[in-house]
């Protein structure tokens, strides 16, 4: 199994545990090195049975995929297993009395077989360990080279059920790694596992973008010594030049339907924002300003293009209709606010704020306006939403070394992803996979 | 002596438009106006008294090889200079600058066929594609000077790297203040 992260370090860490003393679990598995730490954050405490899978060779232990992903949620304190006599691999064979003791709320159990043609046959249920029921049920025929998914498939169904909330897991980042002089546009696993190059070059690349159906990825490469878009599908590998004008061409967004782009032209002058269609055709302008007007983001209703511009002096964030028309000043609090980024529902901004000389993810609250500082880095950069809302990915720099960190919306729970002598940046993190 | 270096140049410009429009299957348009506006050079060529066709040849080897006979390149011509500094959040052209712009201006107007990159840059402080949008301003910038000077738009391309060829690690000013900077880039350099 390639592995981008040597070390994915996980801290949870509850605001009031990180300011008393933090108990500091390390656990490693596989090639993993996640560290914990936590105190009184409320986690439900479940138990992942090791998955029956003794009949097929060279597989993976689903089992710790599982549990890592909801560990690294910051919302389940995963049960040590070992230590239970019966380890069964079927929600009939669940003796509830066992897992009550361990404490636990919750438990999955499941088996691997193998069926003609080179398949796999993956079982697992979720028991609710007080009620003594079966809380969820799947079945997945699936190719071996699958396997890696389908546990985080299953991760994601014991989060919904458990937590009421949209999944997370099943789903895939993109970012760029330089190492060695060279730009590669990776995309991996949402756990940093399985990184596979969608294009590299010697020259820069960067502000990718997953279209909204996970398909392609937009991206602007200065592989021509100035800055062009192309949109890649990673399937084929086919790529299209989305946009190729004289001057600059950069800052790709996807229309929440897909059919068409926001981008950033220069011609002879400054950024202005424009749109143009997937395919490349039907440019538009959109603002007309002598500022600079760059980083546009859709709303996810498709009605609004959102956008920074130091048209008032200072950068700050501003909104236009994606029909056009003049635009409204957004944000106002703080001397310069750019990169914003909407939540899945619409409800909140991401941003990147100049704290005190300091660039740090924040998060206004488009309803009452209220403005919340996640990050604590000082180079912080390219907030991402995970698909559901919760989790916001961005780029951290420390000691001229860039890696991925990622804060919940709450500001709670905090991660950082680092690959030991990568330097890695801008993270879009892609669509749940089906 | 600075003439014959042109001469060579223009001669080689020449030759190289002339072999670009064999290879296309459009009339040419804009390049006789190129070769009326280089007639007075090349007229002075003959004065050197070396054969026509001996001097193409060593046009092919300046470009190539030999930096010295390049006034672009030529480290005691103001033209080799290539870099423009800007202050903090600034776009505003330096007055010391405008040296270097001015004898870059003059070498454009009187080499119509030349193409010019300004490549604008950031320091790493902002987010890329702002600085993206950063670099460019200062780029505009230039050539805003460069339009002043007589030169029109299509000798000029204005593109920006932003902060991606900044070099990283900055701990003070005077280093954010090299990468501040737009680079005077010719389109054969």
């Amino acid at each position: 199994m390639k592995k981008l992260l040597n070390l994915f370090q996980v801290a949870l860490l509850s605001a009031t545990a990180f300011m008393a003393s933090a108990i500091v679990t390390p656990v490693s598995h596989a090639a993993l090195e996640i560290e914990i730490s936590g105190g009184n954050a409320q986690q439900l405490p479940i138990a992942i049975v090791p998955f029956n899978q003794d009949n097929v060779k060279n597989q993976e232990n689903i089992a710790n995929i599982i549990s890592a992903d909801l560990r690294r949620s910051g919302m389940f304190r995963v049960l040590e297993t070992a230590g239970v006599v019966s380890q069964p691999s079927n929600i009939s064979q669940v003796k509830y009395s066992d897992w009550a003791a361990l404490q636990a709320q919750a438990i999955a159990v499941g088996k691997i077989e193998t069926l003609p043609g080179n398949r796999l046959k993956v079982s697992f249920q979720l028991g609710d360990v007080l009620k003594q029921t079966q809380l969820a049920g799947m079945d997945y025929n699936i190719a071996p080279n699958q396997l890696r998914m389908t546990a985080h498939k299953i991760a994601d169904v014991i989060y919904q059920k458990l937590t009421g909330e949209s999944a997370i897991f099943a789903s895939r980042i993109a970012y760029i790694n330089k190492s060695k002089g060279r730009y590669a546009l990776q995309v991996a696993d949402a756990d940093g596992v399985n990184p596979q190059t969608v294009v590299s070059s010697n020259e820069p690349i960067i502000s990718p973008a997953w279209s909204p159906d996970g398909s392609k990825i937009a991206y602007v490469s200065f592989e021509k010594k100035k800055p062009i878009i192309f949109v890649q599908s990673l399937m084929t590998g086919q790529r299209i030049t989305l946009a190729s004008f004289k001057g600059n061409n950069s800052a790709p967004a996807w229309s929440p339907d897909g059919s068409k782009l926001a981008i950033v032209l220069t011609h002879a002058a400054n950024s202005q924002l424009y749109l143009i269609n997937a395919d490349g055709s039907g440019l538009k302008q959109l603002t007309k300003s002598s500022a600079i007007d760059t980083e546009p983001i859709w709303s996810p209703d498709a009605k609004w293009i959102y956008f920074s511009s130091d048209r008032g002096g200072s950068p700050q964030i501003y909104k236009v209709s994606s029909i056009g028309g003049d635009a409204q000043r957004v944000t106002f609090d703080g001397p310069y606010n750019l990169s914003p980024r909407f939540s899945p529902d619409g409800k909140s901004l991401a941003m990147i704020r100049n704290d005190g000389g300091k660039f740090r993810v924040a998060l206004q609250n488009l309803t009452t306006g209220q403005v919340q500082i996640l990050s604590e880095g000082s180079q912080d950069e390219s907030p991402s939403f995970a698909p559901n809302g919760r989790v916001i990915l961005y780029a951290t720099r420390a000691a001229g070394r860039g890696s991925l960190a990622a804060v919940s919306a709450d500001g709670r729970v905090r991660q950082r992803l680092s690959e030991s002598g990568g330097d890695i940046r801008e993270p879009a993190w892609g669509p749940l996979l089906n | 002596m600075i003439k014959g270096i042109f001469n060579k140049k223009v001669l080689g410009a020449l030759v190289l438009a002339a072999m670009l429009s064999a290879c296309k299957s459009t009339p040419m348009t804009d390049k006789p106006a190129g070769v009326e506006d280089k007639s007075p050079a090349g007229s002075s060529q003959s004065s050197d008294g070396s054969a026509d066709t001996s001097g193409v040849k060593e046009v092919t080897i300046d470009s190539n090889a030999n930096n010295g006979n390049n006034p672009l390149k030529d480290p005691n011509n103001i033209l080799s200079k290539r870099n423009i500094y800007f202050d903090f959040d600034s776009d505003t052209v330096r007055a010391e600058f405008r040296p270097l712009i001015e004898a870059h201006a003059k070498y454009l107007l009187a080499n119509t066929d030349a193409k010019l990159v300004l490549q604008g840059n950031a320091d790493e402080r902002g987010t890329r594609e702002y600085n993206v949008s950063l670099g460019q301003r200062r780029a505009v910038s230039v050539k805003k000077s460069f339009n002043l000077l007589g030169v029109q738009d299509k000798q000029i391309e204005t593109v920006s790297f932003g902060e991606e060829k900044a070099s990283g690690n900055c701990a003070d000013e005077a280093c954010h203040q090299l990468n501040r900077r737009v680079d005077v880039v010719y389109e054969n350099d």
